[in-house]
C-alpha cells in the first residue's frame, strides 16, 4: 500500500493493479468458494449419517433448544443487515454512521457467540460432549449427531470470530479516517468538508483513494461477514428444527 | 473503477424483513411435523433465505458474469461430490 | 569471476540485483516480487527433494535384499510416510506453479506482477511454516508418523505417532496452495497485456488456470478432511471412528475427493510446459491450440469424478464402484488429445533437439507408461489383483516423477536462460538425460513387473523369489541419483558461471522472450501489446541461436 504514494496519479496504468478494484472483489469471492466447500465437506458428512441414522438425529436433536436457535438466527441476520448498512453508507460517504452500523455488527456478533457459548457450556455441564460417558452409552446416531454438532457449530463460530477480527481491523481503518484523501484534499486548497453531501464528493474525488481502498475493504469483510450468516441459515433448521 | 447504482438503505430493509418472515416460516414448518418432507422444506426454505443474502447482501446481482458463473461451479462441484459419495453409501 | 569475452549483460537492472532497496537476505524473504518469490520456491523445493530423494534411496536400500537390511518395519514406515509426504505436499503439487507459474505467468501474460504480491509472499511463508511443522513432526510427540501419506483413518486416529501435527503441517500447506491458485485466477482475468484475449494466452498459462481452479475448489476438502482428523484425536468427535457408528470409509471419500484432482494439479502445469517447449523447438505453430486448451479444462473437470478408483477395494458399493470405473476410461480422453495434438505438432516441424525438447519426449514415453498402467487399474477386475502392490507405486512414480517431476525439469532447462540470464552447456546435460532415463526405469519397471507378482506396497520385506527384480530397482535408484547429481551439477555452474544469455536464446515467441534474460524488475521497459496468436512461426525464420555446447 505504501508503494506509489507520490506518483499515483502521473503512472495511470502500470500502478492501477495495486488497486484493482474488481480484481479485489473477484479474489475475495474466490476465497469464499473455498470457504463454501470446506464447509461443504462437513455438510456432506450430515447429509450421508443422517439419512443413515434418521431417528437417532431426530431424537438427539431434542435437547437443543429450538428458541436458542431461533433467537441466533435472528441475531445474525440483523448483523448481516447492518453490515451491509455500514457499507452502503461508507458508499454515501458517510464514514461516521458506517461506523456506527459497523460497531453495531460486532456487538450482535458478540452476542451470538456469547449465546452459542452458553449453550455449549450448558451441554458440557449435562455431560453431552464427545466421549462423555453419558454419550458413549447412548446409540451411534446420537454420538454422529453430537460429533456433527460440536464440529458444524464450533469450525461456524470460530468463523464468526475471526469475522469479529476483520471486523475490529477494519473500524479501526476507518476510524482514523481517510488520512492520505485528508490531505490530499488540504494540499488542493479545497474547504473544510462538513457537511455530508460535500463529504460524498470527497470520496468521490478528492480523497478517492484511500476512501476506496477502505470502501473495498469494507465491502469484502462484508462478504465474508455474510457467507457465515448463509452457513449458519443452513446450520440452524439441520441442528435445531429436526426434534 | 466502474461506477454502480446504489442500493437504497429500503431494499435492504426490505429483504431483512422477508428473511425474518422466512425464519419464521421454517420454525413454524418445523412444527407441522411433516415427516420426510420436513427436512426439504427446511432446505428449500434456507436456500431461499442464503440466495436473498446472496443476490442483496452481498450484491451478487450487481457482480461481474464470471462470479455468478463460478460461484455455480463452485456449488455444483459440490453436488458432484455428494451425488458420487451418495453413489457409494445409498447402495451400500 | 570469468567474466572476460562476455558480452555485456543487462545485469546491472535486473531482478537479481535491483540495487536500491533491501538487500541481502531480508531482500529475498520478504520480497513482492514474483520472480524473487519463484526463486524462493525453486530453492525451497529442491531442498526437500534433496530430502525426499535420500529417502527414497533409503527404501531402495532397505529392499535390496529379502528380510532385514538396514531398517526395520517400523522405521520403513516412517520412511515411506514422510517421503510420501514431502513429495507430495511439498514437491509436485506447489512444484510447477509455484516456481515456474510464478515467474513466467506474470512475463507471458506481458504484466508487472501477479494480482496481490503481497498475497503470493503469504504463499510462501504458509509453504515454509508448514514444512517446518512438517520436520517438527518427526523429532517431537509420538515419533514420526506412520499412516503413509493418505493418513487413512481409523489408523490415524488411533496410532501413537505424531500425526496431528503432520496433518496440521498439510493443512498449512494447504492455505499456501490455495492463495497461489486464488492469485493466478485474479491475475489472469485482471492483468492481461492489452490485445492479450483468451485465446491468446500461451498454453502454459491456460494450464495453470486449470489448475487454479482446482486448487482453489479441491483444496478446501483436504483442508476440512484434515482438521477433522486433528479433531477426531483431540476431542474425540468420532465421525470416523467405527466403534461409534462412524464410517472410516467416508474419510477415505473425502480425502481423495481432493486428492485425485490433487493429481491433476501435479501433471496439468507439466502439460503446459510441454506445450509450450513443443512448438518452439519445432518451429512450427501449435497444433490444435484450442483443442489443447479445453481439454485442460476438461482434465480439471473430470478429475473430479474418479476419486472412487483409489477405492474399488475398500467395501464401498458395487453401483458406485462401475460408476467410478467408468468415468475413469472417460478422463483418459482429454489427456489422450493433448498427446496426439503433440504429436501433429511435430509432424513436418524443423526440429531442434535441444535440451528441454528431448525432456519432453522424455516426458512423453514416461507419462504414457504410467497413463496406460492407470487405465489397467481403472478395469475393476484388474484393479481387484494389483490393489495396494508395487504396481501401483510403479504406476505413480511413471506419472508424478516421470510425468510432473520430468516435466519440472524440462521448465527448469528451458526457462533457465530467462530465470538466471546465463547458458548451459548442452553435453553434460544430454548425458544426464540419458543417465536418467536409463536408471528411471530400472528403478520402476521392476516394481509393475514385482507388483502384477504380488509384491504388496509399503512392505519392509519380501519373498526371496522377488529377489532379483528389487536388486535391478534399488540398483537403478543409484542410477537414477547418478543423472540428478550430473544435472544439477551443470546447472548449478552454469548459473554461476555460463555464458550470458541473449533475451530470446531459443527463438520462443511468447512474451516472456521479449524483455532482458534476467528479466529487469518491473519486467517489460514498456506494457508489451498483444497483436496475433503465440506460436506464431508464419514465415519468420529462426530466432536468435540456440546454445551451443562448450
Ligand atoms: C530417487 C527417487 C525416488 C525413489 C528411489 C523412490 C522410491 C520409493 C519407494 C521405494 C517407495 C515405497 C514403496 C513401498 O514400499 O510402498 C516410494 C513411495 C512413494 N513415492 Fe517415491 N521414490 C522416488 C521419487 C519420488 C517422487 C519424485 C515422487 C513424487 C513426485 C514420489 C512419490 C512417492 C509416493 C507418493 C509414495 C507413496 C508413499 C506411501 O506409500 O505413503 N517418489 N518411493
Amino acid at each position: 500500500m505504501s508503494r506509489g504514494m507520490g506518483s499515483t496519479l502521473a503512472a495511470p496504468a502500470q500502478t492501477a493493479h495495486h488497486r484493482d478494484a474488481v480484481g479485489a472483489k473477484l479474489g475475495m469471492w474466490l476465497f469464499l468458494f473455498t470457504e463454501l466447500l470446506l464447509f461443504g465437506g462437513l455438510f456432506l458428512l450430515y447429509a450421508v449419517y443422517r439419512t443413515r441414522f434418521p431417528s437417532d438425529f431426530h431424537f438427539a436433536a431434542t435437547t437443543l433448544d429450538p428458541l436458542v436457535g431461533t433467537v441466533n438466527t435472528l441475531i445474525l441476520l440483523t448483523s448481516s443487515l447492518t453490515m451491509v448498512l455500514a457499507v452502503a453508507a461508507l458508499e454515501r460517504g458517510r464514514r461516521r454512521a458506517a461506523q456506527a452500523f459497523l460497531a453495531a455488527t460486532m456487538a450482535l456478533g458478540a452476542l451470538f457467540l456469547a449465546n452459542k457459548a452458553s449453550e455449549w457450556a450448558a451441554k458440557i455441564g449435562h455431560g453431552l460432549f464427545p466421549r462423555s460417558g453419558l454419550l458413549l452409552d447412548r446409540t451411534d446416531g446420537e454420538n454422529l449427531f453430537y460429533g456433527l454438532y460440536y464440529g458444524m457449530t464450533g469450525l461456524h463460530a470460530l468463523h464468526v470470530l475471526v469475522g469479529l477480527g476483520i471486523l475490529a481491523v477494519i473500524w479501526g481503518l476507518l476510524a482514523r479516517g481517510p488520512r492520505r484523501g485528508g490531505e490530499a484534499a488540504a494540499e488542493r486548497g479545497t474547504e473544510r468538508l462538513g457537511s455530508e453531501a460535500a463529504a460524498e464528493r470527497g470520496t468521490e474525488r478528492l480523497g478517492s483513494e484511500a476512501a476506496a481502498e477502505r470502501g473495498i475493504q469494507l465491502e469484502n469483510a462484508g462478504l465474508y461477514w455474510h457467507l457465515v450468516d448463509v452457513v449458519w441459515i443452513y446450520l440452524f433448521p439441520l441442528f435445531y428444527l429436526i426434534s | 473503477m466502474e461506477q454502480r447504482p446504489l442500493n437504497g438503505y429500503g431494499t435492504y430493509l426490505l429483504v431483512w424483513s422477508a428473511l425474518v418472515v422466512l425464519t419464521a416460516v421454517t420454525v413454524t414448518v418445523a412444527g407441522l411435523h411433516l415427516a420426510r418432507w420436513s427436512a426439504l422444506a427446511a432446505i428449500l426454505v434456507a436456500t431461499i433465505k442464503g440466495s436473498l443474502v446472496l443476490l442483496y447482501f452481498m450484491h451478487l446481482r450487481r457482480e461481474a458474469a464470471i462470479i455468478k458463473v463460478s460461484l455455480l461451479v463452485a456449488l455444483l462441484t459440490w453436488t458432484v461430490t455428494l451425488a458420487l459419495t451418495f453413489a457409494d453409501v445409498a447402495f451400500r | 569471476m570469468a567474466r572476460t569475452a562476455a558480452p555485456p549483460a543487462p545485469l546491472a537492472c535486473s531482478y537479481l540485483h535491483p540495487g536500491g532497496g533491501r538487500g541481502g537476505l531480508l531482500g529475498w524473504v520478504l520480497t513482492t516480487d514474483h520472480k524473487r518469490i519463484a526463486l524462493l520456491y525453486l530453492y525451497s523445493i529442491l531442498g526437500f527433494v534433496a530430502v525426499g530423494v535420500a529417502l527414497g534411496l533409503l527404501m531402495r536400500l532397505e529392499l535390496i535384499a529379502p528380510g532385514r537390511t538396514i531398517v526395520g518395519a517400523s522405521t520403513y514406515n516412517a520412511l515411506f510416510t514422510l517421503h510420501g509426504v514431502i513429495m507430495i505436499f511439498l514437491f509436485i503439487i506447489p512444484g510447477i506453479p509455484a516456481i515456474f507459474g510464478n515467474f513466467i505467468l506474470p512475463l507471458q501474460i506481458g504484466a508487472r506482477d501477479v494480482a496481490f504480491p503481497r498475497l503470493n509472499l503469504l504463499s510462501w511463508h504458509c509453504y515454509i511454516a508448514g514444512a517446518i511443522l512438517a520436520v517438527t513432526a518427526l523429532f517431537t510427540g509420538g515419533g514420526p508418523p506412520d499412516t503413509g501419506w493418505t493418513f487413512y483413518a481409523p489408523y490415524s486416529i488411533r496410532t501413537t505417532t505424531n500425526v496431528t501435527l503432520a496433518v496440521f503441517a498439510a493443512f498449512v500447506l494447504g492455505f499456501s496452495s490455495i492463495l497461489t491458485g486464488l492469485n493466478f485466477i485474479v491475475t489472469i482475468h485482471r492483468l492481461r497485456a492489452r490485445g492479450m484475449g483468451w485465446f491468446r494466452l500461451p498454453l502454459f498459462v491456460w494450464s495453470l488456470y486449470s489448475t487454479a481452479w482446482i486448487q482453489l475448489l479441491a483444496t478446501p476438502i483436504l483442508a476440512i478432511t484434515l482438521l477433522l482428523v486433528m479433531m477426531e484425536r483431540l476431542f474425540g468427535l468420532g465421525l470416523f471412528d467405527p466403534a461409534r457408528g462412524g464410517d472410516p470409509l467416508l474419510y477415505q471419500h473425502l480425502f481423495w475427493i481432493y486428492s485425485h484432482p490433487a493429481v491433476y494439479i501435479m501433471i496439468l502445469p507439466a502439460m503446459g510446459v510441454v506445450s509450450e517447449i513443443l512448438p518452439t523447438f519445432a518451429r512450427r505453430t501449435i497444433f490444435g491450440y484450442k483443442a489443447i486448451a479445453f481439454s485442460s479444462m476438461a482434465i480439471a473437470l473430470f478429475g473430479y469424478l474418479v476419486w472412487g478408483h483409489h477405492m474399488f477395494t475398500s467395501g464401498m458399493s458395487d453401483t458406485s464402484r462401475w460408476i467410478f470405473s467408468l468415468l475413469t476410461f472417460l478422463v483418459a480422453i482429454p489427456s489422450a488429445v493433448k498427446v496426439f495434438n503433440w504429436t501433429a505438432t511435430l509432424y513436418k516441424g524443423s526440429i531442434d533437439a535441444s535440451p528441454p525438447l528431448l525432456f519432453v519426449f522424455a516426458f512423453v514415453f514416461l507419462f504414457m507408461i504410467g497413463g496406460l498402467t492407470g487405465l489397467m487399474q481403472g478395469a475393476l477386475s484388474v484393479n481387484v489383483h494389483v490393489h495396494d502392490t508395487a504396481f501401483v507405486v510403479g504406476h505413480f512414480h511413471y506419472v508424478m516423477f516421470g510425468g510432473a517431476g520430468f516435466g519440472l525439469m524440462a521448465a527448469l532447462l528451458y526457462w533457465f536462460p530467462k530465470i538466471f540470464g546465463r547458458l548451459y552447456p548442452r553435453r553434460p546435460v544430454y548425458i544426464a538425460l540419458g543417465v536418467l532415463f536409463a536408471g528411471f526405469n530400472l528403478l520402476y519397471f521392476p516394481m509393475l513387473v514385482l507388483g502384477w507378482m504380488g509384491q504388496p506396497r509399503r512392505y519392509y520385506d519380501y519373498l526371496p523369489q522377488f529377489q532379483t527384480g528389487h536388486l535391478i530397482s534399488t540398483i537403478g535408484s543409484w542410477v537414477l541419483l547418478v543423472g540428478l547429481l550430473i544435472l544439477t551439477v551443470t546447472l548449478m555452474r552454469a548459473a554461476r558461471r555460463g555464458p550470458w544469455a541473449p533475451p530470446d536464446p531459443w527463438g520462443g515467441t511468447t512474451l516472456e522472450w521479449r524483455t532482458a534474460s534476467p528479466p529487469p524488475v518491473e519486467n517489460f521497459a514498456v506494457e508489451p501489446a498483444v497483436t496475433g496468436r503465440p506460436y506464431d512461426y508464419g514465415a519468420l525464420g529462426r530466432g536468435a541461436a540456440a546454445p551451443e555446447g562448450r
